[in-house]
């Protein structure tokens, strides 16, 4: 059980919360992930780490409201409790001084993107921070960013804010102007995908945290395999984070589309079972 | 004894297996010659008195049968139902020699049953709390091995906590063994039993992740690991990775574990119905066709690459894998899953003949050439064996491990490191149930003898 000490309404489908966990808050270590289990029938799922705060015991994390298990932890107040949260799983992605890097947040992968430019920063990095919407009222996260950021640089797709255009051309430029040595990557698929591309001609090595489908999360089922340089290896345990230009991205899409309509079943079923009631 | 009827059985989750009445037990145990030799002690691997129980039964004193036999096995409701009889206490019998044996696991099932229901549940056959000998143990699993370690040394009034990185306590018994052979509310009234004796269970608690075995060092006296064998296998043939194919562990764990048989009322998804292959001949691959069958496929293939002799799993839960109706595909062996859009259409695979013995003694199954066919399916279920999960030994530098990934223990459960035991699976390599209990009663054992050097030191 862990209880929810704070919400936050970041946009209306993405909420951040601050949960009590004060063992795993002490093992984190940017890049790793939790599995959490919202109620008694709940499934498991994976989440990234939005803050890592040991000084309180808590863990942040930031959910889109677009799933069963999503919506129930969206619809969380503080005080209440979350069945089951078990971690920290997965790799730490490897912090080093590598000099100038450049981290892309698509959607809500600027949350996670948090941890992991806070402590890339403490290594002495110059750290460039790049995030994007479809429109101005859609970004999130670009005041938390900018905490530690050398710079933070935005992208619309209408140009209602920043660069019109996408975070791959913001990242182009960055590299023609001011040269990139390392690039980390979060968010849907597609987007690390052409991340992963835009990089590629340039040789700048790439991460990327993979977002499979995952059950456990601790290497006993190989739900979240994924393919990576020709060789099969799971998501949960010899990743999160991989090389993206190794990555079978195709793959990866295929696979996370496995449960779209049991998704689509279980999400009506909620949304039936959630209409207000009298009380 | 009695059966669910196959037909009807075969669509859903019930117990197949009724039990004994009353009546059939007293009868069952009237049987027993209560023979000097007890052979059929020895023949269980954790040394239930078998004798002394059935004497009870005899007298119709079933709750007092129950708490004999949880003197050596605090899980006998489980392994009364899933231990291999046939090769172990029963097989030892002295009437088995003309006629059947007697019916020890029937009878150990039924008892264990009949003390949950009427006695007010799991008692672990303990009168008076023991007097607290100040040292604390960690029990790192909660699979068969970890539970009789922990029931064992909590008797021997040391303070245990157990570690579980799942959400539920019980190992292979919550997440592997299905439902129609192993009721899931059974196992949590022996885990009950366990915490009962004063037993303190730490769920989502994934040791090698959140605590390291050194760390536990510096908390307890002695440390057990019985983090068992669970890492899936598979094949490295083409078209593993397509939609549609699981491993066992994860077909069985959504189902048992996560009740995916009830969504969405449960949330966890699983693919239902359809032509389902299974791959492998263990005990494994049966429960997993079976569930594949009750999760309402039309035709569900057991693809095995020997032939039925060969077969690892019971001859019990083959028998009935066949009266339900799946359909042996025996010295057959996938070469290829075929897809369409990423999601399986298929499995290729070709004939088998048995050539001459292995290094096992087993004949060595050789491809007919030119006798490629394709069973079509929708989904696959690889079950062809588990390894050693990396993260106790990856986190632990200093713990000896073998070259397939096993935890190296001497025969009373040392490990290289002091004061750090192991046993079941994470020794052995995929067993039984039973072989992992009776580890976990040596492992108890020499653990409370390390314990107690510690006094004089």
């Amino acid at each position: 059980m862990a209880k929810v000490l704070g919400k936050e309404v970041l946009r209306s489908d993405l909420i951040a919360l601050k949960v009590e966990a004060p063992e795993i808050a002490k093992k984190a270590k940017a890049g790793q992930f939790v599995v959490v289990r919202a109620d008694e029938v709940g499934e498991r799922i994976p989440l990234s780490l939005a803050r890592i705060s040991p000084e309180d015991g808590s863990l942040g994390l930031v959910v889109q409201t677009i799933g069963v298990t999503s919506s129930k932890l969206g619809a969380m107040n503080v005080g209440d409790d979350i069945a089951d949260i078990a971690g920290p799983m997965g790799h730490a992605t490897p912090i080093k001084n590598y000099g100038r890097v450049a981290l892309l947040g698509g959607g809500f992968g600027a949350a996670p993107m948090y941890p992991i430019g806070k402590a890339l920063k403490e290594a002495g990095n110059t750290v460039t921070s790049i995030i994007g919407a479809r429109s101005a009222d859609l970004l999130v996260y670009e005041k938390e960013l900018a905490e530690f950021s050398d710079q933070v640089l935005v992208s619309t797709d209408d140009g209602s804010k920043g660069f019109k255009g996408l975070v791959t051309d913001v990242l182009k430029q960055e590299i023609e102007a001011n040269g990139v040595d390392w690039v980390m990557a979060i968010g849907p698929a597609i987007m690390m995908k052409f991340v992963s591309l835009a990089t590629k001609p340039y040789g700048i090595k790439t991460f990327v945290s993979l977002n499979p489908i995952m059950v456990d999360g601790t290497g006993m089922c190989g739900a979240c395999r994924v393919s990576v340089g020709g060789k099969t290896m799971f998501g949960c345990t010899d990743g999160p984070d991989f090389d993206g230009h190794l990555v079978d991205w195709d793959l990866l899409m295929t696979r996370q589309r496995t449960y779209l309509t049991e998704e689509k079943v279980a999400m009506e079923k909620y949304s039936c079972s959630c209409v207000p009631s009298a009380k | 004894m009695p059966e669910q009827d196959a037909k009807a059985r075969g669509r859903n989750f019930e117990e197949v297996t009724i039990g004994f009445t009353a009546e059939d037990a007293l009868r069952e145990a009237n049987r027993c010659l209560a023979c000097k030799k007890r052979d059929c002690v020895s023949g269980c691997p954790v040394e239930v008195p078998i004798p002394e129980f059935i004497a009870l039964i005899k007298e119709g004193d079933f709750i007092g049968a129950a708490k004999k036999i949880k003197e050596k096995n605090p899980v006998p409701a489980v392994c009364g139902r899933v231990c291999p009889q046939e090769s172990q206490c029963e097989s030892k019998c002295a009437l088995g020699k003309k006629n059947e044996p007697v019916a020890i696991g029937r009878m150990e099932r039924f008892v264990a049953d009949y003390e949950r229901v009427n006695g007010g549940g799991s008692s672990n056959g303990q009168v008076k709390k023991p007097k607290p000998s100040g040292f604390k143990v960690a029990v790192v699993g909660t699979g068969p091995a970890g539970l009789v370690v922990a029931a064992d040394l909590a008797k021997l009034g040391h303070e245990v906590t157990m570690f579980e990185a799942l959400h539920k306590a019980g190992g292979v018994l919550v997440y592997g063994i299905p439902e129609f052979r192993l009721p899931k509310a059974i196992v949590q009234s022996e885990v009950d039993g366990i915490k009962a004796l004063g037993v303190n269970i730490k769920v989502d608690s994934v040791v090698g992740k959140l605590y390291t075995i050194d760390e536990l060092l510096g908390d307890f006296d002695a440390v057990f690991i019985g983090s068992g064998a669970g890492l899936p296998m598979f094949l490295n043939i083409p078209g593993e990775n397509l939609n549609g194919v699981y491993s066992a562990n994860e077909f069985l764990t959504r189902t048992n574990l996560m009740k995916a048989y009830l969504f969405p009322e449960y949330d966890t998804p699983i693919k239902k119905g359809g032509h389902v292959a299974v791959v492998g001949g263990g005990n494994v691959a049966m429960d997993s066709a079976r569930t594949a069958l009750r999760l309402g496929a039309e035709a569900v293939y057991l693809v095995y690459r020997r032939s039925m002799e060969e077969l690892p799993a019971r001859k019990e839960e083959v028998h009935h894998a066949i009266e339900e109706g799946i359909d042996f595909r025996l010295l057959t062996n996938p070469v290829e899953i075929v897809g369409e859009d990423g999601w399986v259409r298929g499995i290729k695979c070709v004939k088998m003949e048995l050539g001459e013995p292995d290094e096992s003694g087993r004949r060595r199954p050789v491809t007919i050439e030119g006798s490629e066919y394709v069973i079509e399916v929708d989904t696959v279920v690889m079950s062809i064996g588990t390894g050693s999960n990396p993260i106790i030994p990856n986190s632990t530098p200093d713990l000896e491990i073998n070259r397939r990934g096993y935890i190296v223990a001497d025969e009373s459960g040392a490990t290289s490191k002091p004061g750090v035991f192991a046993g079941g699976d994470i020794v052995t390599g995929s067993a039984t149930v039973i072989l992992a209990a009776g580890a976990g009663r040596k492992a108890a054992n020499s653990i409370h003898e390390y314990l107690m050097t510690k006094v004089k030191a």
